[in-house]
């Protein structure tokens, strides 16, 4: 029979190293779609994914198991992407000039027809991490958990440690900052 | 060109498409062979371990001055004060015999 997460993180705890094996094995996937929310390259996901493991097995003693250990494990990665953001804002400077054709394509459709969807999701994908990449650390981690996972202010709160009031003036700044990010797309591009 | 309704497009597009969750081959090997390999940093047994030699080598020390008391001669030589006071007053003395 398979063992929960509160025998194996009990036996590591012991001692028994080897049981963290399977705890990597079973939550690594929600681990690595979480990274990739962040970061592009896979070398450097798999670099954070790495840095979560092992800060993981280090403050084991820490988590008190009052939680489920995989919302503990997703605040520990939240934690370290967000560290991986603010270390990593070489993008933010480049200018939209240098979109790429597929990119370019996608805005001038939506330009001449706004209402129908858009056929090339895969150059709008590209677009909306271009623009990520150009906001600042708070505001990208804020449009990530609000607008695209959808999630509710408490439970960002929850995540990131951040006071309630404080996310929502994140919130806000964020989607100003957002809409400055797109102005700047527009002044580029057709002005 | 319509701001909002691109922002709103394109925040739909991301949310259309999550990232994979696909995790690298061995993924979860290579992570326990890393742990493996790094020393698991035991603050308290560092501690306990490095207070215990400080006591063995502070009671040798003080079994050996303790023997070295009792078993070493007594001398005849001035004590310490006696010697102490005359290397201090030792100019006033050479320069009273002046």
């Amino acid at each position: 029979m398979e063992r929960t997460d509160a025998e194996l993180i009990a036996a590591v705890l012991q001692g028994d190293t080897a049981s963290f094996e399977p705890l990597v094995q079973r939550h690594s996937p929600r681990v690595f779609a979480t990274i990739r929310r962040y970061a592009r390259r896979e070398s450097e996901v798999e670099d954070i994914a790495q840095e979560i493991w092992l800060k993981a097995f280090q403050k084991l003693k820490g988590f008190r198991g009052d939680a489920p250990f995989e919302h503990w494990l997703m605040r520990l990665a939240l934690h370290t992407c967000y560290d991986f953001l603010r270390s990593h804002r070489r993008n933010r400077e480049t200018s939209f000039s240098e979109l790429s054709d597929p990119e370019d394509d996608w805005l001038e459709r939506f330009v001449s027809a706004p209402s129908p969807a858009a056929e090339d999701a895969a150059a709008a994908r590209q677009l909306v991490e271009r623009l990520l990449e150009h906001l600042s650390p708070p505001a990208r981690l804020i449009i990530t958990l609000l607008e695209i996972e959808e999630r509710s202010v408490k439970e960002i709160a929850k995540l990131t440690g951040w006071s309630v009031p404080l996310v929502k003036v994140r919130a806000f700044r964020a989607r100003a900052e957002m809409r400055k990010v797109l102005a700047k797309v527009a002044k580029e591009k057709y002005l | 060109m319509n701001l909002a309704e691109l922002e709103r497009k394109l925040l739909a597009v991301a949310r259309a498409a999550p990232p994979g969750d696909r995790v690298p081959y061995a993924f979860e090997k290579r992570i326990m062979a890393r742990l493996g390999a790094r020393p698991v940093a035991d603050v308290s047994g560092f501690w306990a371990r490095a207070l215990w030699r400080a006591a063995v080598s502070c009671l040798a020390v003080v079994l050996l001055l303790s023997a070295w008391s009792v078993l070493a001669p007594a001398r005849n030589n001035p004590d310490f004060s006696q010697q102490f006071e005359s290397t201090v007053l030792a100019a006033v003395d050479q320069e009273g015999a002046n």
